[in-house]
């Protein structure tokens, strides 16, 4: 299946070109760019939208508005899975589904930025600005720039291959250079002439090829030392059979990690969380001296309304509540949490949805009914 | 000009023929394996949910007692044989995987109080309510022949339980008094006495074998030494112990089962408080028997519900229920480790998988090592709240639930007393008492 951008909106092909979807929610996408491991396809729009589609399921995780403008530049980082934007006033935006404002903003250039690009380990950045500078930027400190080359002409397109190389696209020239990142480098490893305007350009996976699409045509280019020579079978094979293909997208697909755990640092899930054990017993400590107050709310008599109505009672019942909510909330304040309060209600009264109840419906948590 | 190019020979990478296995190349490189924690972390939920779908851990049903089942008796060698005696006086054998009774037989009037094996698996005794003691032959009787005793005591007074020694021609009966007898002596070679009480169970140890510990009716246990020495120490508690079981691995270590809804460890070299504590039956805990690992045990309880701790967890890792099944009067875990056999007030007898998500047969080697990595990447996730939320989760009865959440608020609002208690007298006036040290009353020599 592979999805294409159109005028409009985005169609989504099967392998034999037969239409499948037409999805109207992602209109104007200028990028696209598909996270395996998280089974989203993350796009950006004219308007700065961005939207996360999980392919799946073909729910939408996440939508909106960056409010950064037209999204002219996108890369995916493939080390965290951020969406990585490239702004015209050179500011380099960082953005996972679960957060409405970037995760983070680097201010790269002085001027508006050509061209953005991740290595496949995610160490460094390379950016390209309309000034014809390169620089190299150390992503996971969000520090740098480690290097800066000024080129000979405006790069409009970056490609870093599984090796580390770097691949320059020039107006009609391809540079290739073989490890820029870590110390400066002087000339390039290999340099191509095309015949016309380059129009994009990616490295094959476990190839020494780097693919060049423009104005002519599609070709490939040899760079020795490119691609990855020892792959791990279980991760990618490029000599899988149709059935180990079959087992493979399966156990990817019930590996499929949720958008929740897109963070900068996707190591996060495998620390210690903090608060620590001390302060939570601490907390418990606490618990023991507070006893849950005890309310005692008479209402006013206004001009002689009688005291049994139903809507005294209703607002008696409304004060318990309110004070009751704010004796929890200066528990959660606490650390403390969920105690054995017998009716704890939520503050906004959400109807239950009625979903059919499957198997593994008795592993949610179950939503507290508000009372009355 | 020759340039050097990756290029793969396809040969080496494809399967010769199409009865080979697959080729698998590997590289460990963490480059190649993006987001190996949170894959992980997928991975361990889903075993975790697949261990609670796959947790069916009900076997069958063996039918056919009239009265409720009263004991067990656990065969030495056979993992195939059952002893049960029931209220009525019959003891029945059962063929554990044909799920039959083999044989059945009226052996006393009135209860069956306890049947112990001879070590040798030959014959077995049995104690019963019209104050006799009685050996039969574990094998069938041949054709024309009756059921019979091969020997009979008559004792003097009232026996409530049996227990056999684990090497010598010798067991032990425990009622109004603790007595041991020998094969060949219709009277017992020596009776033990401490103070006025009643014994409600008796149990040799299976390693240190000459120790032998009984449950007293005035809330205590008392161990004893068959060799000249007689009763040792006795341990008094706040409630009575109903049953008693020493660990199989640990030589010092038993546990009883108490009327105050909990299990104590002990350790016999130090029987001022329990090694551990185990709450979570909601009623009475009636019988106990341990895993034949020593790390596990099974208690049965008053509250209808089969509960498996592990040696040094203070709460259960498991509890089975049925609405059919009522109130359990014994025991028992297989000798293979496997099974779960509990005896009930309503007639029944029930098999149950001692790991419940376990998958009974052969496993085939790549079962096998998808199940250890599931196992493996539960342990490793265990304490991540998601995680930890669904292993824990059991569908509990109704009754047993609410009886949890009212013992719950008691236990709070206890605490919370002896919190107020403490922060308005004289400092040191209320001391800090350890759950453990709670429950026991004194030691006495």
């Amino acid at each position: 299946m592979f999805a294409v951008a159109q005028k409009q909106w985005v169609y989504v092909y099967d392998n034999q070109g037969i239409e499948l979807h037409c999805i109207k929610k992602l209109n104007k996408i200028l990028h696209m760019e598909f996270l395996p491991y998280h089974f989203l396809l993350a796009t950006a729009s004219e308007e700065g939208y961005l939207s996360w589609l999980d392919i799946s399921i073909g729910k939408m995780v996440s939508q909106f508005n960056t409010r950064m403008g037209r999204l002219n530049l996108m890369t995916l980082n493939p080390y965290n899975a951020v969406v990585c934007l490239g702004h015209s006033k050179g500011i380099v935006t960082m953005w996972s589904p679960n957060v409405k404002e970037p995760l983070s903003k680097m201010l790269c250039h002085q001027h508006p930025l050509q061209s953005l690009a991740i290595d496949s380990q995610g160490q460094y950045m390379a950016t390209a600005a309309v000034d014809r500078t390169l620089k190299i930027w150390d992503v996971r400190k969000l520090e740098g720039p480690l290097q800066q080359y000024k080129l000979h002409a405006v790069a409009s397109n970056l490609a870093f291959s599984q090796r580390g190389l770097l691949a320059i696209g020039m107006g009609n020239v391809v540079e290739v250079y073989r490890d820029c990142c870590q110390r400066p480098a002087d000339r390039p490893y290999l340099r191509h002439r095309l015949f016309k305007r380059i129009g994009n350009m990616q490295f094959c996976p476990y190839e020494d090829v780097l693919g060049v699409a423009s104005d002519s045509g599609f070709t490939s280019l040899i760079i020795p030392g490119s691609g990855e020579p020892n792959f791990d079978a279980l991760e990618s094979n490029p000599f899988q059979s149709k059935s180990q293909r079959r087992e493979s997208e399966v156990k990817s697909l019930l590996e499929k990690i949720q958008p929740e755990f897109i963070t900068l640092d996707p190591t996060v899930i495998t620390d210690v969380h903090i608060p620590t054990l001390r302060d939570k017993v601490e907390a418990k400590k606490k618990l023991l001296f507070l006893k849950p107050p005890k309310i005692d709310f008479q209402p006013r008599n206004k001009s002689g309304k009688k005291k049994g109505t139903v809507k005294v009672a209703q607002t008696k019942r409304i004060v318990r509540e309110e004070q009751r909510r704010e004796f929890v909330k200066t528990l959660k304040d606490a650390g403390i949490g969920e105690i054995t309060s017998p009716q704890n209600t939520e503050s906004s009264s959400v109807s239950v949805k009625h979903k059919p109840f499957t198997a593994l419906d008795r592993f949610k948590p179950k939503k507290k009914k508000e009372e009355g | 000009m020759k340039v050097k190019v990756l290029c793969r020979n396809p040969d080496y990478y494809l399967r010769e023929t199409k009865r080979d296995i697959y080729k698998v190349p590997r590289n460990y490189e963490p480059s190649l394996h993006p987001f190996e924690g949170l894959r992980e972390y997928t991975r361990a939920l889903n075993a975790v949910k697949l261990e609670r779908v796959f947790a069916k851990p009900f076997v069958g049903n063996l039918d056919g007692h009239q009265d409720g089942v009263s004991c067990f008796g656990k065969h030495p060698q056979r993992l195939s044989l059952l002893v049960s005696g029931s209220y009525d006086g019959e003891v029945r054998l059962w063929d554990l995987p044909q799920q039959k009774c083999v044989r059945n037989f009226r052996a006393h009037d009135g209860f069956v109080r306890g049947i112990a094996f001879l070590p040798d698996g030959q014959q077995f005794v049995t104690v019963g309510d019209d104050k006799t003691i009685k050996m039969w032959k574990t094998d069938l009787p041949d054709w024309g022949e009756e059921e019979e005793p091969t020997n009979t005591y008559i004792s003097k007074s009232v026996i409530m339980g049996v227990s056999h020694h684990q090497k010598e021609p010798m067991f032990a009966t425990c009622g109004e008094l603790c007595q041991v007898w020998e094969e060949d002596r219709n009277e017992p070679i020596r009776t033990f006495q401490w103070g006025v009480d009643s014994l409600h169970d008796v149990s040799f140890n299976p390693i240190e074998t000459n120790l032998l510990a009984a449950c007293a009716s005035d809330r205590s246990i008392i161990l004893y030494d068959t060799r000249d020495i007689g009763p040792i120490r006795k341990v008094i508690m706040t409630l009575r112990s109903n049953r008693l079981c020493w660990n199989p691995m640990e030589a010092f270590i038993f546990t009883c089962a108490n009327e105050d809804y909990n299990l104590y460890t002990f350790d016999t070299r130090k029987l001022k408080q329990p090694l551990q504590v185990h709450m979570d039956h909601v009623s009475a805990v009636t019988a106990i028997d341990y895993a034949p690992t020593g790390k596990e045990f099974v208690s049965g309880g008053y509250d209808k519900s089969l509960r498996i701790f592990e040696h040094g967890k203070s709460h259960s890792r498991d509890i089975y229920h049925t609405k059919r099944m009522q109130r359990l009067t014994c025991v028992l875990w297989s000798m293979d480790n496997k099974y779960i056999l509990c005896g009930s007030d309503e007639m029944n007898i029930r098999m149950w998988k001692a790991r419940s998500a376990e998958k009974l047969g052969v496993l085939r080697p790549r079962e096998k090592t998808a199940l250890n990595y599931s196992e493996a990447l539960k342990r490793k996730f265990g304490s991540h709240p998601q995680i930890s939320r669904i292993a824990r989760h059991r569908q509990v009865p109704k009754h047993v639930y609410h009886a949890q959440k009212e013992l719950r608020t008691i236990k709070l609002k206890q605490k919370r007393k002896e919190a107020n208690r403490r922060a308005h007298s004289k400092p040191g006036t209320v001391p800090f008492l350890s759950e453990k040290k709670k429950h026991i009353v004194e030691e006495q020599e």
